[in-house]
């Protein structure tokens, strides 16, 4: 049996006294939990001036290209690019695993939101708290790069700013299509996400690497499988890249371009034969933001230096050993 | 014991006396004290997160909803916060840790091997399953339908799976209207590994961000509490929560053995219906609520049975408040240590728990029989 529990004290006869002391215990209780962990929040003296949560990698690029970097309080780990921000700003978590009471402690005035952010739970109750929250849709293409701009913007009150970058980007593409139009015989491209355990990784029709493939003038070689999905070797030698793109970070992991052509897999293809490999940073290929046209041209300069396109010096950078 | 004890040694009978009240004071000890802790931690949950409110306000709020103190203090972030966020949050996490943390203690009890948890019913499986499934095919079969939230789609997937799985496991046990708790335990490893070979082919067949998404459920999370949401769970989990102080006879008397049990008047196999019907019900809503939360049902029966023995009769209920103390102390620490983000609450349980365990492990030198 339970035991009973010990004997509470009896009420005081006063309900004056009786609140102030229930308000006193529960503030004791509270101190200690305060006292115990010093939670920085920052206060919300800065006044009228906007305090944004960027919820999505493409949108903290944005909003640091359109120089807004002061307003932004928050991202989320997705916003690798530029590097300083994840350093310099509070990170909100996962895109899809936000705390409502995590953003709502910085106190944001407006939430940029990626489409697919979440989960719906947690946006929900920053709505409920009057927190306006901007849905940028998301898709691999040059327009959704040019709309997403506009839309940022928009909802961060730079329209003007915003407007003349979407711009642009938007020039930028249409130099791509008609480089990309002038192209010779188009070149088969796999991307190659990463080779662990002998295990290849493959970028597939849907996928970022699909996307910028297809603006850099490639076809994709891994156009069967649909996202990034793991690939056997005879798959491999049946997609007979002519080009095989992996990221620079995953490159440097003991694949050199010997290495990785001596593999049964890849000595089979095409681009064995000319040790094709074109290695590039990861944010910078397949972000899929301001930047996008620059790194699309790039790649088509390395995939087609018949061609004589000229790769920008970020580019060489980037594809840089 | 007792009938060592001659009746003419007065001395001996009074030994025995004191050792029984000298239990007794430790037991009401262990009681109070861990009453007292998990009171303490509700009361940090409510002060404790990443949105800085001083303790004063706090009260404050709770005294204005209660209609004590002026009710403008109710409009604006700070209330919601306290009343919208941390309220349901906290609650949700003492049910889901009583609920895991009970069922564990009946499933070890019922089927006398103390490595049983509540996944032994198949709940963990068929609900991993079932989520796996609406996670990864959830939009392309809910496109068709008016239904347009995977993310609502996803606890009902997750509890009827859990049902399915455990109705099945059951029926496959059940001879002659006799329940085999050997079967049944063989028959949920088989089960679980079928379920867990079909999760994996929908995690092959899942996009990024869909395993993404698996991973998180996979790792719990009270991140979505909200009033439904409680709501919801609450009339799953009580009957439970009920339940307990008329099963605690039948399954003391369980540990001598089923045909013991049966001579000593129990009704053995409506005692094992009930248990592991309540134990799917309520394991299946914390499932689907917060995701899965591993290591409260097996660990904290365990911690009680080391203090105050194997009497169910006391191990059940504290069982309960230990499963509350350590979620919500375990959910403190998820959401502050990397604010304004959030950690995955079951990295916290098993980071917090395991250490104690082997702890308490190596100081009792054996854990309690069942």
């Amino acid at each position: 049996m339970l035991p009973s529990p010990q004997h509470l004290p009896s009420p005081a006869p006063r309900s004056q006294r009786r609140r102030r002391l229930a308000v006193a215990a529960l503030a004791g209780a509270l101190a200690l939990a305060a006292g115990g962990f010093a939670v920085s929040a920052q206060d919300n003296s800065a006044g009228a001036s906007a305090r944004i949560v960027a919820v999505g990698g493409a949108i903290t690029e944005v909003l640091y290209a359109l120089g807004l970097q002061d307003k932004v309080v928050g991202v989320d780990t997705t916003s690798q690019w530029p590097p300083e921000a994840l350093k310099e700003k509070k990170s909100v978590g996962y895109v899809r695993a936000l705390s409502a009471e995590g953003v709502l402690s910085l106190r944001p005035t407006l939430v940029i939101a990626v489409e697919g952010a979440g989960p719906p739970d947690a946006l929900a109750l920053l709505r409920e708290s009057g927190t306006p929250i901007a849905d940028v849709p998301e898709a691999f293409t040059a327009d959704a790069v040019v709309n997403k701009i506009a839309v940022i913007g928009k909802a961060a009150g730079a329209a003007g700013p915003a407007q003349a970058l979407a711009e642009r980007v938007r020039e930028a593409f249409v130099a791509l299509d008609a480089q990309r139009a002038r192209l010779p015989a188009r070149k088969r491209v796999l991307f190659v996400l990463s080779t662990q355990n002998g295990r290849t990784m493959v970028g597939g029709r849907n996928s970022t690497a699909d996307g910028i493939i297809a603006l850099a003038g490639g076809i994709n070689a891994a156009a069967a499988v649909e996202g990034y999905k793991p690939m056997t070797d005879e798959a491999i030698i049946n997609a007979a890249p002519d080009y095989i793109v992996m990221m620079r970070h995953t490159a440097a992991h003991g694949s050199s371009a010997d290495e990785l052509f001596a593999a049964p897999a890849f000595s089979q293809t095409p681009a064995a034969k000319t040790k094709a490999l074109i290695r590039m940073d990861g944010l910078y290929l397949l972000g899929f933001g301001p930047r996008t046209p620059d790194a699309a041209r790039d790649l088509m300069g390395l995939l087609y230096p018949e061609a004589g396109i000229a790769v920008s010096d970020a580019g060489k950078a980037y594809a840089a050993p | 014991m007792s009938l060592a004890i001659k009746p003419a040694a007065p001395s001996g009978v009074e030994a025995l006396a004191r050792l029984a009240a000298g239990r007794r004071q430790r037991n009401l000890v262990t009681v109070l004290v861990l009453a007292g802790f998990c009171l303490l931690l509700l009361l940090l949950s409510l002060g404790a997160g990443a949105f800085a409110i001083a303790p004063g306000r706090v009260a404050e709020i709770l005294l204005a909803k209660l209609g004590l103190a002026p009710q403008a203090l109710l409009d604006g972030r700070e209330a919601l916060v306290v009343l919208n966020i941390r309220m349901p949050r906290l609650l949700l996490g003492a049910l889901v840790g009583a609920a895991l943390a009970i069922s564990g203690a009946l499933m070890q009890g019922l089927f006398r091997n103390p490595l049983a948890d509540p996944g032994l019913v198949g709940v963990s499986a068929g609900a991993g399953l079932a989520a796996a499934a609406t996670i990864v095919l959830g939009d392309r079969l809910l496109a068709g339908m008016a239904l347009k939230l995977p993310f609502a789609a996803l606890p009902f997937g997750a509890f009827f799976g859990g049902l399915v799985s455990t109705l099945a496991l059951y029926l496959i046990a059940t001879r002659n209207g006799r329940t085999s708790v050997a079967t049944m335990l063989l028959a949920g490893v088989a089960l679980g590994a079928l379920a867990g070979s079909l999760t994996g082919l929908l995690a092959y067949l899942s996009d990024d961000r869909q395993l993404r998404d698996l991973t998180f459920w996979s790792m719990g999370s009270l991140g979505g509490a909200s009033w439904t949401k409680l709501s919801a769970v609450a009339p799953i989990v009580l009957p439970l929560v009920i339940a307990v102080p008329f099963l605690a006879r039948g399954l003391n008397a369980l540990m001598l053995g089923e045909a013991e049990a049966y001579h000593l008047g129990i009704p053995v196999q409506r005692i094992k219906a009930i248990a592991i019907v309540l134990v799917a019900l309520s394991v299946g809503a914390s499932v689907a609520a917060a995701g899965v939360i591993g290591f409260v049902g097996i660990v904290v029966p365990h911690l009680i049975r080391l203090s105050v023995g194997p009497d169910h009769r006391l191990l059940l209920p504290l069982s309960a408040l230990g499963g509350a103390a350590l979620l919500v102390g375990a959910d403190i620490v998820a959401r502050l240590v990397v604010a304004p983000a959030e950690l995955p609450i079951g990295i916290v349980t098993a980071f917090i728990g395991a250490p104690f365990f082997l702890w308490l492990l190596l100081r009792r030198g054996r854990i309690a029989e069942i």
